[in-house]
């Protein structure tokens, strides 16, 4: 597109850089707190006996820290970029957009140190306290305001399908947080939710899934939609694909909260409903599947020489996987086995590692050379070792988790013929355990992968600056 | 719930259904403008979008699941107030005492309607009853004779007793060891059923009334009572004191089981041997509490649990 160079605005490009370089800092900062609660669970002398060090209060913290900051960073970085060069013009208010970037960073310092020391709400995901709720409310409008404001003073007559995904997160994340983070203050650290009981479980979890489904779902999928297509340089196999399965997923993932509360005193009716709106959104999310894959239809030899594409396109395999499994385990009879197992953790994390950090890599793979003024990474190589420690990871991750959360659920459900329970609890724990050093040692790939690119990166940032200007020079499309 | 939000639900979620069918159905038909096949005739920073149509097998499944999302609503519980046409409930929720739930129990099978629950408690009932009924029908001192029984009672055991007590029956701090035929409330097998029952609670109530001076010397006397030793002043001091111990423990310190009274002359101590444990526990009291397990288990259980308990120290 060199014909259009010429026109091409003086992009906003700093503060993409400000959130690509934190996406990879605080990835390896929450995958290695991750590696160490795998760890903790095998050795729990780890905790150094230190209340600071214990699972309990590192586990949010690793939640947080690679939802909220390395998934948050990315989300910010690609959509900042992707909504002006799809809209072809500078963002909406550079102001904002380093408010924006100072104040995520000020909330996940708040939750690096809050947490730790034990201040929690004890909502799954949420577990922020109110002040650092407001900053994050506040933030999240601003970031709002920018990305709708850059999108209103497009120069282009329509909006690219990677900015209704990037939309439709925001806007959403918005209600979720600000929905589900209600609460009475009692002093600065600690404060009671608005809801109780039943009503406090299907807020958490119709939250808690739209995190998932808004977050680490429509987020990156408006990252897919804008990568994949760029980085195989091919078009977007089915525009009308794209209308269907956006329309579909946005409109189904809100209603898939109570499958999370299978069984329990929430009524009937809901838990239904969770289900039955949580099997049909299985399809509209292969619809997002088959777009991206699909987009590689002649291009699929590219996949050989290029490990960023490679990324990608795997990435976008685990997310069909996850967003099979997710529909079959939202299936009352299946949940039955798999609730409270390590399944569960298998599936977040074949969701989060599979498709959200590979997504997320890949881009920022993209990303780095482009922000910086370079021609291309200082090394393919590490990126290909990046790409195979990732994969192995988190196929360790996965099947490591697979094999001991159904054991749990076959254990637990295990009767003698005088219908007592076979197995005791801790019975179940120690059968558990090679599997948890299969998933620690499938974190650790992760982590090395991490450090690689964290090296990649530094070298390609540092590196002597290409002649041309990177501001000016629109990336080979 | 009233039949608003009844009314409410059933729309929003008929309509979410409903309209993602409606958008496929124009998704289906090329209305673009653009030929099939060709591009969008938009582009954005170098990538285009082909008109291409959806994947036929990937239409089917769409249609297939929504097919199956209305039977289902049609079936069971989902839209509102409507019970679906089964009948089926996961459980008789709502119920707040034990009566109103053997009241809903009894409605539903009346009914006709499938309580889920209630279903597999009654097919539990009838299969496992009349194993539980024979063991039962058997005295404990026979029954610790039988190996399958007190496999059963072990396993039993593990499940609801071993949090407290250890998987091996020993205890912890506060929680008595099973194995050592030292009983708090007797020990013979009718008193071990009570103690499942019944529940216990055992009151050691703080005797900071004595002050500092006053604890120190009932403490040395304590200890003196099971061959500790202890300075004399102290001891001679404490004695006295004793009185007020003895209406429980007994003028020799020997308990009492009728109160659920420690023995004190055994050197088997719950809240620790250590003098700074029975300082605290004379100073600031203690509270143990054994939960019955008569609603949890039912008699016969206990029974068996009984004859596993029985048998740790009668072997």
């Amino acid at each position: 597109m060199s014909e259009m160079s010429h026109t091409l605005p003086n992009y906003n490009y700093k503060v993409v850089r400000q959130f690509a370089v934190m996406t990879v800092i605080w990835g390896i900062v929450g995958m290695s707190v991750g590696v160490l609660l795998a760890a903790q669970l095998i050795w729990p002398e780890l905790n150094f006996e230190t209340p600071w060090l214990t699972y309990s209060r590192l586990r949010p913290l690793h939640t947080n820290a690679v939802i909220f900051a390395f998934g948050g960073c990315a989300l910010f970085a690609t959509s900042y970029y992707v909504v002006q060069r799809t809209c072809q013009t500078k963002l909406f208010s550079d102001k904002l957009a380093t408010f924006t970037f100072w104040g995520w960073q000020a909330v996940i310092l708040s939750a690096a140190i809050s947490l730790p020391l034990g201040y929690t709400t004890s909502k799954e995901y949420a577990e922020l306290e109110w002040p650092i709720d407001i900053l994050i409310a506040v933030v999240w409008i601003a970031y709002l305001i920018n990305f709708f404001g850059t999108l209103v003073i497009r120069r282009v007559s329509h909006i690219y399908v990677a900015n209704w995904f990037f939309g439709a997160f925001i806007i959403t994340v918005a209600v979720l947080h600000i929905g589900n983070s209600m609460a009475v203050p009692v002093s600065l650290t600690k404060s009671y939710s608005l809801y109780a009981g039943a009503v406090d479980a299907i807020m958490q979890w119709w939250y808690g899934h739209n995190a998932v489904g808004f977050f680490l779902t429509a987020g990156f999928l408006g990252m897919m939609y804008y990568f994949v297509p760029k980085q195989a340089e091919r078009p977007v196999y089915s525009y009308r694909l794209s209308v269907i399965h956006f329309w579909a997923l946005i409109s189904l993932y809100i209603w898939a909260g109570p499958h999370h509360l299978h069984y329990t005193a929430l009524p009937d009716w809901t838990q239904s409903l969770g289900m039955v709106m949580s099997i049909i959104l299985f399809v509209p999310s292969w619809g997002g599947m088959i777009n991206g894959i699909m987009t590689l239809s002649g291009a699929w030899h590219k996949l050989r020489t290029d490990p960023i594409l490679r990324f990608l396109i795997v990435s976008l395999s685990f997310y069909g996987m996850s967003t099979f499994e997710g529909p079959m385990m939202s299936i009352k009879t299946v949940n039955a086995l798999s609730h409270y197992t390590d399944w569960t953790i298998g599936h977040v994390h074949s969701g989060a590692l599979g498709w959200v950090a590979m997504v997320s890599i890949g881009s920022i793979y993209h990303l780095i050379p482009v922000l910086f003024g370079q021609p291309k990474m200082f090394s393919t190589r590490l990126i290909n070792v990046h790409f195979w420690l990732t994969t192995i990871g988190v196929v360790l991750y996965i099947v490591a988790m697979w094999i001991s959360g159904i054991m749990q659920g076959l254990m637990w459900r295990a009767i003698n013929d005088d219908g007592t329970l076979t197995y005791s609890f801790v019975e179940s724990v120690e059968a558990s355990m090679p599997y948890y050093f299969m998933r620690f040692l499938g974190g650790c790939f992760i982590v090395v992968g991490m450090l690689i690119m964290a090296y990649n990166v530094f070298k390609t940032v540092s590196a002597p600056k290409s002649e041309k200007n990177a501001q000016a020079e629109p990336q080979p499309a | 719930m009233s039949s608003f939000w009844s009314i409410w639900i059933s729309i929003i979620s008929l309509g979410t259904i409903m309209g993602c069918f409606l958008l496929l159905r124009w998704c289906l038909k090329n209305k673009t403008g653009v030929t099939e096949g060709d591009d969008m005739h938009h582009e954005f920073d170098g990538i285009v979008e082909i008109n291409n149509p959806l994947p036929k097998w990937w239409t089917y499944l769409f249609y297939a699941c929504i097919v199956w999302g209305l039977a289902y609503l049609a079936l069971y519980p989902g839209l509102g107030n409507f019970e679906g046409m089964l009948g089926w409930k996961s459980s008789n929720q709502g119920v707040l005492t034990l009566e109103e739930s053997r009241a809903a129990v009894a409605k539903a099978k009346a009914e006709g309607k499938i309580v889920q629950y209630d279903r597999e408690i009654a097919h539990a009932k009838q299969k496992y009853d009349p194993i539980f009924d024979e063991y039962a029908s058997r005295p404990i001192p026979e029954l610790i004779n039988d190996p399958e029984a007190l496999k059963v009672g072990q396993r039993l055991f593990l499940q609801n007793c071993s949090q407290c007590h250890g998987s091996d029956a020993r205890g912890q701090l506060g929680f008595p060891n099973l194995t050592d035929n030292d009983w708090l409330y007797g020990g013979t097998p009718e008193k071990i059923k009570e103690t499942l029952l019944g529940g216990r609670s055992g009151q050691m109530p703080s005797w900071a009334s004595f002050g500092e001076q006053g604890v120190k010397e009932v403490v040395a006397y304590t200890l003196s009572l099971s061959g500790r030793e202890v300075d004399a002043g102290l001891k001679a001091a404490g004695e006295s004191r004793f009185a007020t111990c003895s209406a429980c423990h007994g003028s020799d310190g020997k308990g009492n089981q009728m109160l659920g009274a420690p023995n004190l002359t055994d050197n088997i101590w719950l809240y620790g041997a250590t003098e700074e444990s029975v300082t605290e526990t004379v100073m600031n009291g203690r509270n143990g509490v054994m939960p019955s397990f008569k609603d949890r288990l039912g008699e016969n259980k206990v029974h068996v649990v009984a004859a596993y308990i029985y048998s740790l120290s009668h072997k």
